[in-house]
């Protein structure tokens, strides 16, 4: 853009750093939170830099002992703390929903960008819509519906309403991409007598592969930090990871060690995602409003 | 593609929009329209507890809402929560994407480690603060005592006047970034033309930003504005598991509030009630934002 002096160059670069520094600095404590024992979180003045590492954390959250610390009896499978089934739940959710949601919504955004019909541009407004309803909305009502239905409490029930919640993310996101795809493409292939569903399995869908994994990458991280219809849907059988982490406040106090044990895996593998589609990332957040 | 064909023949040879929407439809009128027709329903009847089952109340649920005073406290929660944190986002969103805006070595890493906030799900950054927030090891207590803002009596989130700023505190750290991202893609995407004639007019930057900068990022700040704005007028998890809506009502949220009506006080109705009073403010005005800022899909 302009073109600036050195010592001005000095001077953001030393702003930019410090203003991440701080974005950053509340990562850092819960992480190292993780590693720590209980009197050096309970410390005050609080340990920020100086403490002796301990995996304990993580092997009570995970039922593993890793041999580390054999002083500390860690029972498999026992423990309060004892989370690695409640990953397993938000995987499977998390998966599940995302299937499902871009399967529609890949079919649905195909017929959006590529089929005129009258009230086309009041569906999209309806669907978008359906994005502004709170989530509370819905959930009072599905308490009732899923009990009825004996859809409470299963992961059939959750795959279902965590896809319906990314469904108006997933249409108008695939939409974009698949408007990025020339329209004259479909037309030729239409001429040399292909259908439309050849076309969308053969043509479209392969050229847009990129935005359909940016898709599902966001897809799964809305699922997976979803936290009010998990909260709502679910008593015994599952609950995903954002919903367990309050039963580590306990009478005798909170298993913050435990807690932030639970939260750095949680959410590691969603860094690693979210790396993969910083490309295509600000058009996701936008629901494909804003191309980079 | 001018004839129109219609029936049976329209569907099957591909052409109608029909059978790619259907799944879509589906799944929107069952989870969608069919819970928002049973609230409805659900709001003019209560929870009898000595018959144990769903009693028509007529209209009581809905007079109830003009004489609850902790629910005129929800709402005003609600929409300072909202003022307030998307200002804030705005601003500070702004300005650090003017920041950001460099080619720079090792910028784009900043950039990245920017949007790791964004993947943490919200109950958990909830419960990052409340360590943070802690009112004996906290460390932000302990650097707000050591500076003189607090002296130890008032814990941050124990106390009315600044249990909502504890919380907002998490939704700034967590979603400002957002900002910066979506700013910051406008920012690159600006013409040069513009910002060369200016720099040959020898305008100062400040009035660069307000005359070229901030008209042409106008539609990105509306997308930013919305998007971010849904999400603020249905918070819930943050004071969930942070406050649970205390001390008093004063962070009790509407969501928070409908919830609490329904599963913690069995109030089925009433919740309903409140949930759908929230769903009406928020359809309408994010509404009437898209139909004024003429943000299109």
């Amino acid at each position: 853009m302009t073109v600036e002096s050195q010592s001005r160059r000095m001077i953001r670069a030393l702003a930019a750093y410090m203003v991440v520094a701080l974005f950053v600095f509340p990562l850092y404590y819960w992480g190292t939170t993780a590693f720590k024992n209980a009197k050096e979180i309970f410390n005050t003045p609080p340990n920020v830099w100086t403490f002796s590492p301990t995996l304990k954390n993580f092997e009570e959250v995970f039922g593993i002992s890793l041999g580390f610390f054999r002083q500390q009896e860690v029972l498999p499978g026992g423990g309060n703390f004892y989370m690695a089934p409640r990953l397993w739940d938000s995987i499977v959710v998390g998966l599940g929903s995302t299937v499902l949601s871009v399967f529609v919504a890949t079919l649905a955004a195909y017929g959006l960008s590529r089929m005129q019909f009258r009230g086309r541009h009041a569906f999209v407004g309806w669907v978008l819509s359906t994005r502004m309803m709170p989530p509370v909305a819905v959930a009072i009502p599905m308490f009732f519906i899923y009990k009825n239905v004996g859809l409470m409490d299963t992961y059939l029930g959750i795959i279902l309403i965590h896809a319906v919640m990314n469904l108006p993310l997933a249409v108008l996101l695939l939409k974009s991409f698949f408007d990025d795809i020339p329209h004259n493409i479909d037309e030729c292939a239409l001429i040399d007598g292909a259908t439309r569903w050849t076309i969308f399995r053969r043509i479209v869908l392969p050229m847009a592969k990129g935005g359909v994994a940016a898709t599902a990458v966001l897809c799964f991280i809305f699922s997976w930090t979803e936290f009010i219809f998990v909260l709502t849907l679910t008593q015994t059988s599952l609950k995903t990871v954002p919903v367990v982490s309050s039963s580590f406040v306990t009478s005798t106090g909170t298993a913050w060690g435990n807690m932030a044990a639970l939260g750095v895996a949680a959410t590691a593998p969603a860094f690693l995602f979210i790396l993969l589609v910083q490309k295509q990332l600000v058009r996701g957040l936008t629901l494909g409003s804003l191309k980079e | 593609m001018t004839v129109r064909v219609r029936g049976m023949k329209w569907i099957v040879s591909g052409e109608s929009p029909f059978p790619w929407l259907s799944p879509l439809i589906a799944m929107l009128v069952v989870f969608t329209i069919y819970p928002f027709v049973y609230n409805i329903w659900l709001s003019f009847h209560e929870y009898a507890p000595f018959k144990r089952r769903l009693e028509p109340v007529g209209l009581d649920n809905w007079n109830a809402l003009f004489i609850d005073e902790r629910f005129w406290d929800s709402i005003s929660v609600t929409f300072t929560y909202f003022t307030v944190v998307l200002l804030i986002q705005v601003v500070i969103g702004m300005a650090i994407a003017l920041l950001l805006d460099s080619d720079q070595k090792g910028f784009g890493i900043l950039r990245a480690l920017l949007t790791l906030t964004l993947v943490i799900p919200p109950a958990i950054t909830g419960m990052m603060f409340l360590l943070i927030e802690d009112p004996e090891f906290g460390v932000l207590t302990y650097i707000l005592e050591s500076v003189g803002i607090l002296d130890g009596t008032n814990p941050i989130l124990a106390t009315g006047s600044t249990a909502l700023m504890g919380v907002m505190l998490a939704d700034i750290w967590q979603w400002t970034p957002f900002m910066v991202l979506i700013f910051l893609a406008g920012l690159r995407s600006l013409p040069s033309e513009p910002y060369e004639a200016a720099m040959i007019d020898g305008a100062s930057s400040w009035r660069i930003f307000q005359r070229i900068t901030l008209p042409l990022m106008w539609k990105v700040i509306a997308v930013a504005v919305l998007i971010r704005g849904i999400d603020l007028f249905r918070i819930f998890d943050y004071m969930f598991v942070m406050t649970s809506g205390g001390p008093g009502t004063s962070t009790y949220t509407l969501s928070l509030y409908a919830w609490q009506q329904t599963f913690s006080f069995i109030k089925w109705g009433y919740g309903a009630t409140i949930s759908l009073v929230s769903l009406v403010i928020i359809l309408i005005v994010a509404n009437l934002f898209i139909w004024f800022s003429k943000v299109r899909w």
